[in-house]
């Protein structure tokens, strides 16, 4: 078993970062790009003004939004009418105005939680136009904004931080469509469908008649996972076979899941010149992951106490996938579906290709404190550099305390206004867990069961973290918690947003002072560990109370059977 | 106010056209143009009616042939997912039990694979593990009237081994062996009660 988890993570570690390295080169070169002012020409004449101008922090964020509300409220109108609206085979409803807010908020934030479950819930035209060009334009968003801060480290006397039209332009064109192309013919090869027909009525071998839905469910697909956007096309997401059918698409589809975060913390040593800075960032994300893969394989690979009385054979073997397959997929197994929700979570994507619902509750502890933490291990596209930047920001600032030192990164200095900034970023994410989790329970009381606790403390963090897996059972689509997570979700993006385009702006309009003795160094594998620990400690412990009555509360149940 | 709305605008429409209609059109094009057997959904035809999609679970009850694992949603392509069930929850222990029940012979030793008594993440689980279609070869040898190395043979062969010997599991498919058990036994099908 510790051969077969060494093994998948080597495999994983050399696939990604043979994919992550020349895409850390395209993502250095749109960064350059957006570095150089546009001509007034065809562009600003099409798009105005806006399109052409250097922005402050203020007016980056302000684009973001206006941008990003544009794009929700086409999907909100697009799922609203639905029925009236082209490619719609099947028929489908109109959504009712909660459930389509939620949606349309879902995939505006890259969170793409699935308040639906069916799968002909959703026209053909939602389907594409909507839920399809989301995941491209979020996860674009995500990449502008990553370019917005680290432009705070680079420029000097500055406070402009780029334009975000063309920062969110050239990510699409440029870096998530070419990849689509590519990854979505690669997965209709492995048997992904990509048709317009959207269902197959077949005659059962042995009797009934089976309804088949298909549908262009690679090109969704390919997105879904290249964009950390992780909405699926089926209710059942990765799981079903076929948005995901063999155990090479499952791997491939983890490869791209962490190919942009990854690229993203290579091209950053490139963009601000001292590669040693990705190095050490790189370090830190690979220790995380495998320190929260490892109990997660572990718990779902031993045999489920409660079935211990009967006539089952739990044991893993080359033949018998063994341990806890209840919601898993034969194809994957247990290391195929544990490395998957752990990189699914540890990426702020959130698609899934095993019900976490029916995880070991330790198992499914991993997931939980993955989006707790605020995914900043790789994290989401953009969000995960930005993410690992704020805590490394805090990590200096700690670590000048410790030892005497002037707080400074890249050669900038940490004060009082980035601190403050970087405390209210880290602690708005526990706020839009904790308290709408308490609202929630407070409104709707649950059963007794810690598990319940759990389903309804997974909605809030995977709203908040914007990463939209899920416990299923959690009854999500109500009018309360199709607009409490809806407006968590929006907080959970644009509520961390400013703040931390708030402190790239602070930086850039600084001057660059020259590293001297007493600035603490931010490569090698001191600085790695501090930063690993000021994570777990910062990011995990706010939690630690809920996660003990929940998940904790109920393995001692489970084990003490 | 009004600048950012139009260049929003403007900007959202252009990127929607382009990935939200190009892009899925135009990847449907290749799609079926490079892979159409697996771009319409790796469907089998039978007699020139379609009879199932390779990659997707059907019921099987007859003794005669394999089963899949059991199915949260009734094998309902439409409607896919799992039990969500916790693991130490009641419900899920009870139906558990009740599926070893239904498998094993009062007296026998043989355990189930686990694989087999618990329900997929999509219900719609093509495979079950070569351990599960091993433990089902006596039943189908028995109804078929077939030696049980014949049925451990044909397991043999059609099981798909894990990629690069690390990824995945050791699996088989359901409808594939299936289909397979029926050319080799054509003349067991008409006696067989409908289940």
């Amino acid at each position: 078993m510790f051969a077969q988890v060494l093994a998948q993570l080597a495999l994983l570690a050399i696939a990604v970062a043979a994919v992550a390295l020349p895409l850390s080169f395209l993502l250095a070169a749109q960064f350059d790009k957006g570095n150089v002012p546009v001509a007034k020409g065809f562009w600003s004449s099409l798009f105005g003004p806006a399109f052409g101008t250097e922005q402050n922090w203020k007016s980056y964020l302000l684009s973001a939004l206006v941008f990003n509300l544009t794009g929700a409220g086409l999907l909100f109108l697009i799922l609203l009418f639905q029925d009236h609206l082209p490619f719609n085979p099947l028929h489908a409803d109109g959504l009712s105005p909660a459930q389509a807010f939620n949606i349309a908020i879902s995939f505006m934030t890259n969170t793409d939680w699935q308040a639906y479950t069916g799968d002909e819930t959703l026209s053909l035209l939602s389907r594409m136009a909507g839920l399809g060009a989301q995941n491209f334009l979020s996860a674009a968003t995500g990449i502008a904004l990553a370019f917005a801060v680290v432009r705070g480290f680079v420029r000097e006397k500055n406070p402009s931080l780029g334009n975000f039209y063309r920062d969110a332009g050239r990510a699409v064109i440029f870096i998530l469509l070419p990849l689509s192309v590519v990854a979505a013919l690669f997965l209709v090869h492995e048997g992904v469908p990509q048709t317009l027909a959207a269902s197959v009525q077949a005659s059962a071998i042995d009797g009934g008649i089976q309804t088949i839905v298909t549908g262009p469910v690679a090109s969704q697909v390919a997105i879904k996972v290249i964009g950390s956007n992780g909405g699926g096309y089926f209710t059942a997401n990765g799981a079903h076979p076929f948005e995901n059918p063999t155990p090479l698409s499952n791997f491939v589809q983890m490869v791209l899941i962490f190919a942009l975060p990854a690229a993203f913390l290579l091209a950053f040593g490139r963009m601000v010149k001292d590669r040693r800075q990705s190095r050490s960032l790189l370090a830190a994300s690979v220790v995380m992951f495998a320190i929260l893969f490892v109990p997660c394989a572990h718990y779902e690979s031993k045999a489920n106490p409660a079935l211990s009385g009967l006539a089952i054979d739990q044991q893993v073997s080359e033949a018998n996938p063994g341990g806890n397959m209840e919601g898993k997929e034969t194809r994957f197994g247990i290391l195929g579906s544990t490395l998957w929700a752990t990189a699914t979570t540890a990426t702020s994507n959130g698609a899934t290709n095993a019900a976490l619902d029916s995880y070991m509750p330790l198992g499914g502890l991993i997931p939980l404190f993955n989006m707790l933490l605020g995914e900043v291990v790789f994290g989401g596209v953009g969000c995960g550099l930005i993410a690992i930047l704020v805590y490394t920001v805090l990590t200096v600032f700690i670590a000048g305390l410790l030892a005497g030192r002037t707080p400074e990164y890249l050669g900038k200095k940490i004060e009082a206004r980035e601190i403050t900034l970087a405390v209210v970023a880290v602690l708005l994410h526990p706020l839009c867990v904790l308290i709408p989790s308490l609202a929630s329970l407070a409104a709707m009381p649950p059963g007794g069961e810690p598990h319940s606790l759990t389903q309804t403390l997974y909605a809030y963090a995977s709203a908040s973290a914007n990463n939209g897996s899920s416990f299923a059972s959690f009854d999500a689509n109500t009018v309360y918690q199709n607009i409490a997570l809806g407006l968590v979700m929006l907080a959970g993006r644009f509520g961390y947003a400013a703040p931390v385009l708030a402190i790239a702006g602070s930086l850039s309009s600084k001057r660059a002072i020259l590293p001297s003795g007493g600035t603490f160094p931010t490569h090698g594998t001191v600085f790695v560990i501090l930063l690993i620990g000021v994570i777990f400690l910062l990011g995990g412990l706010t939690f630690l109370p809920a996660v003990a009555l929940g998940p904790i509360a109920e393995h001692l149940s489970l084990y003490s059977r | 106010m009004f600048q950012e709305l139009r260049a929003s605008i403007i900007l959202v429409l252009g990127l929607t056209l382009l990935t939200g209609v190009a892009y899925p059109l135009l990847m449907t094009e290749a799609g079926q143009a490079l892979f159409p057997y697996q771009a319409n959904g790796s469907l089998v035809e039978e007699n020139g009616s379609v009879i199932g999609s390779e990659i997707i679970a059907q019921s099987f009850t007859g003794d005669i042939y394999f089963h899949p694992r059991p199915s949260a949603s009734a094998y309902d392509a439409a409607n896919s997912g799992g039990s969500n069930l916790a693991p130490g929850s009641v419900k899920f222990i009870n139906d558990v039990e009740s599926r070893v029940e239904e498998l094993r012979k009062p007296g026998s030793a043989r355990l189930v694979p686990v694989d087999l008594v618990t329900s997929s993440g999509s219900g719609l689980d093509p495979d079950i593990s070569e351990a599960s279609a091993r433990f089902q070869a006596p039943r189908i040898a028995e109804a078929r009237e077939m030696s049980l190395q014949k049925v451990e043979k044909l397991i043999e062969e059609y099981t798909a081994r894990k990629t690069l010997g690390v990824l995945g599991e050791n699996r088989v498919n359901v409808l594939q062996i299936n289909r397979a058990l029926d050319r080799l036994s054509p003349e067991t099908l008409p006696e067989m009660p409908a289940p």
